[in-house]
């Protein structure tokens, strides 16, 4: 199965190298077979959400500032409809993990992604947020972003050059583009977070009621 | 040194002064640390360089770094050691230098010693309910990653220990913020905190109360890595501390190696050292202007200096191979030689930055919106500065002369002629606009000390023969260096092997921020972010 040949602007199809996941997950979305009228609206409205990605400004160190010059005069990536960065996660489509993640950090960035409205996407920018990088060993690092949120596209590098960047956003927006709108995954009906929350809040409840019965 | 070591007979009496180390070094009793520190501070001793916590596994203790704003190239180390590992304790210093407040907690979080008598014994780095103390030589606890979105730390109350009568412990805690106080939160995903740093902010109205600093969100833990890596393994580890100055962290590691390994490194390495640093320095500079005016709302400043930013980046990608950290000093000179058209690239890039810089001053520093923002708001005195430690353009913006390229010259430093960059040298305060406009005007002596050594570069080699395992000989070794936000330090502990003992970075951003809550006490809460962004720090820097 070959993935079809798609129009990303400045990127030739043949210039993306074999990516069997991403012809895994092609597999996937025409197994049951694509309805003309809705793989038609597919294309239109992946056509427009894949130019117009807007990245979360979220940095932690010293990928930020490569992140900063993607953005900046050389590098401009509003070229390709990714120029406006949101300082909200609620108003942002993809977050680009850019730096170590620390322990401490580690429930912010959670909770970062858990705002984010659907459909979202991750970059994982830079050796630190793929495997830990050069502090793997380091007793307070987290050993890549994907054991906390799903990474979608990774680009390497310490820290990836911009033009690397770029790569990987054209990538982000090959899969955007690949993607079937109508058949997005589907949230779980209650996340563990929820879960946690929820056994919390019961909690509360019951020792308030103990408290009154006191009382 | 001589008045040095009369000094620290008169303050410390009967206490003998280590020979054969690198500056004049006294060990004491942990109770009378108080005592000589105090009398220290009266002889005009006021700048805690740097205050650093060691596991000597029979014992745990702390070496203090100390100097003057007077007698500036003076430097004097203190140390004290206490035997117990279970409850270790030792008396706080942070009511004689301010800066001890944050170390002190550094110290805590890292080995376990409380501070008699310091107000906030809170975990600094890792988090409140992190199990051991990482640094220690037997630390093995193993804390897993947390991956719900739940917080897990309390930063409420404050505890803190102090003596009674008879000298048993007492503990005591104290709430951070009353009941009534309107508190907001600032970070640790903000884009104005530079970084994942978490600020809360008590308000009253729109008026600073007191801000309160919450670090560690990036503490990688790079110092103690370090003990396990050898020295030419360190090296990409200096880079990625503060990331804005990279080149220089790395020269300045490199410098304390060399000191310590008796290796002589050849004169044409030294000068492109000295050039790589002081073109890191204007790119940070450009970044900082460019930051510090996007978080006033000028986006065009910042992609005006994020432009000029890239030219500094392809002389460092031509010549070193690497763009935002060059990875070009090695020990015992340059990976390698630059390219033949180095020289021809740097004088263009001069002549290029010097016109720009008078661009930027039309574009930004004449405009009334920006200089009403920056006037008249968040005062640093120089005493305050000098307390704090806050080093580098921030005090120099107040009128404190602390440029350790002048006071205690390294490498090529000695061999140009250059002005340090002061202001308010009468006035000894300064606002957020001396420290906006003393960055250009840095980067203007900066692209003059380029010049003065791109012309007389030698043509000796770039490197020397280094053994291929480096070990240092026993002993303690400090070097400081001047980066791009002040005085950074590195300290090395060796025991012999080929990996060190104890290394540890003094961080200029973590003095920096600490700043933060003197400066915008009174301010509006709008200015906060001016402020912040006139200190230029840098949080991997500050978390380590």
């Amino acid at each position: 199965m070959e993935v079809k040949n798609l129009r990303v602007k400045s990127m030739n199809h043949v210039t993306f190298n074999d990516n069997e996941y991403l012809e895994q997950y092609v597999e996937e979305l025409k197994k049951g077979g694509v309805n003309v009228a809705i793989g038609c609206l597919d294309d239109c409205i992946n056509w427009g959400r894949s130019h117009s990605v807007w990245p979360l400004t979220f940095a932690t160190a010293c990928c930020g500032i490569e992140f900063m010059c993607v953005g900046a005069a050389r590098t401009d990536f509003a070229r390709f409809g990714w120029e406006v960065t949101r300082n909200s996660p609620r108003q942002s489509d993809v977050v680009f993990v850019a730096g170590t993640i620390v322990n401490k950090m580690a429930p912010v960035l959670k909770r970062l992604y858990d705002q984010m409205a659907e459909p979202k996407y991750v970059i994982a920018m830079g050796g630190c947020a793929i495997s830990g990088g050069p502090f793997k060993n380091s007793y307070n690092v987290v050993k890549g972003v994907n054991e906390i949120i799903p990474v979608d596209v990774y680009v390497p590098g310490c820290p990836p050059r911009p033009n690397a960047v770029l790569y990987g956003m054209l990538q982000m927006e090959r899969k955007i583009k690949l993607e079937g709108f109508f058949k997005l995954p589907k949230k779980p009906a209650i996340t563990p977070e929820e879960k946690v929350w929820a056994e919390r809040l019961a909690k509360e409840e019951e020792a308030r009621k103990a408290a009154k019965g006191i009382k | 040194m001589e008045d040095i070591k009369k000094l620290l007979a008169k303050v410390a009496p009967g206490k003998e002064v280590a020979e054969g180390t690198q500056y004049p070094t006294i060990e004491l009793e942990p109770n009378e640390v108080r005592a000589v520190a105090k009398k220290l501070k009266e002889a005009g001793f006021d700048y805690l360089i740097n205050l650093t916590g060691v596991d000597y596994t029979d014992a745990l203790g702390t070496v203090y770094h100390i100097s003057s704003s007077t007698n500036k190239t003076a430097v004097v180390v203190l140390k004290t050691k206490t035997a117990d590992r279970e409850e270790p304790v030792l008396y706080t210093v942070s009511d004689i230098w301010k800066s001890a407040d944050l170390y002190e907690r550094e110290v805590y979080d890292f080995f376990g010693i409380r501070f008699i008598d310091h107000p906030d014994m809170r975990r600094i780095f890792l988090r409140g309910d992190w199990k051991g103390f990482p640094f220690r030589k037997d630390y093995n606890e193993v804390n897993d990653t947390p991956t719900t979105n739940v917080n897990i730390d309390s930063l409420e109350t404050l505890p803190s220990i102090t003596l009674d009568k008879e000298g048993k412990i007492i503990e005591k805690s104290k709430q951070l913020f009353g009941n009534n106080e309107y508190v907001v939160n600032f970070g640790p995903q903000h884009p104005a905190t530079h970084g994942v740093l978490h600020l809360r902010v008590s308000l009253d109205g729109e008026i600073v109360k007191k801000v309160d600093p919450n670090f560690g969100y990036i503490h990688r833990g790079i110092e103690k890595m370090c003990e396990s890596l050898t020295y030419p393994q360190i090296l990409p580890y200096t880079e990625r501390l503060d990331y804005l100055s990279g080149s220089i962290n790395r020269h300045a590691f490199c410098m304390c190696v060399e000191k310590a390994a008796g290796i002589e490194v050849p004169q044409r390495a030294q000068y492109i050292r000295c050039i790589f640093d002081e073109l890191t320095r204007v790119a940070s500079h450009l970044l900082g202007w460019g930051c510090m005016a996007m978080d006033m709302g000028a986006i065009t400043a910042f992609i005006y200096g994020m432009r000029d930013r890239e030219k500094i980046m392809d002389i460092f990608e031509e010549n070193a191979g690497g763009r935002l950290m060059p990875a070009y000093s090695i020990i015992g000179g340059l990976t390698k030689d630059v390219v033949p058209n180095f020289q021809q690239t740097v004088s263009d890039f001069v002549a290029y930055m010097r016109e720009s810089i008078k661009e930027y001053h039309t574009l930004f520093t004449g405009n009334p919106i920006a200089t009403g923002r920056m006037h008249n708001v968040g005062w640093l005195t120089k005493e305050t500065a000098v307390a704090l430690g806050t080093t580098g353009p921030t005090g120099r913006a107040s009128g404190w002369s602390n440029d350790v390229r002048k006071l205690a010259p390294y490498a090529a430093y000695d061999k140009v002629k250059f002005n340090e960059v002061l202001r308010n040298t009468d006035t000894c305060k300064g606002d957020s606009f001396d420290r906006y406009i003393i960055r250009l005007d840095e980067v203007l002596e900066s692209l003059n000390i380029i010049e003065q050594l791109n012309d007389n570069l030698p043509t000796d080699g770039v490197n020397v023969k280094v053994p291929a395992i480096v070990k240092l000989p026993e002993g303690e070794y400090y070097q400081r260096a001047e980066s791009a936000r002040g005085d950074f330090g590195v300290y090395i502990k060796s025991d012999g092997n080929k990996n060190p003992y104890r290394v540890k970075f003094r961080s200029p951003c973590m003095t920096l921020i600490s700043a933060l809550d003197p400066l915008c006490k009174g301010e509006k809460i709008a200015d906060l972010i001016t402020i912040g962004a006139s200190l230029d720090y840098v949080i991997p820097c500050a978390d380590r």
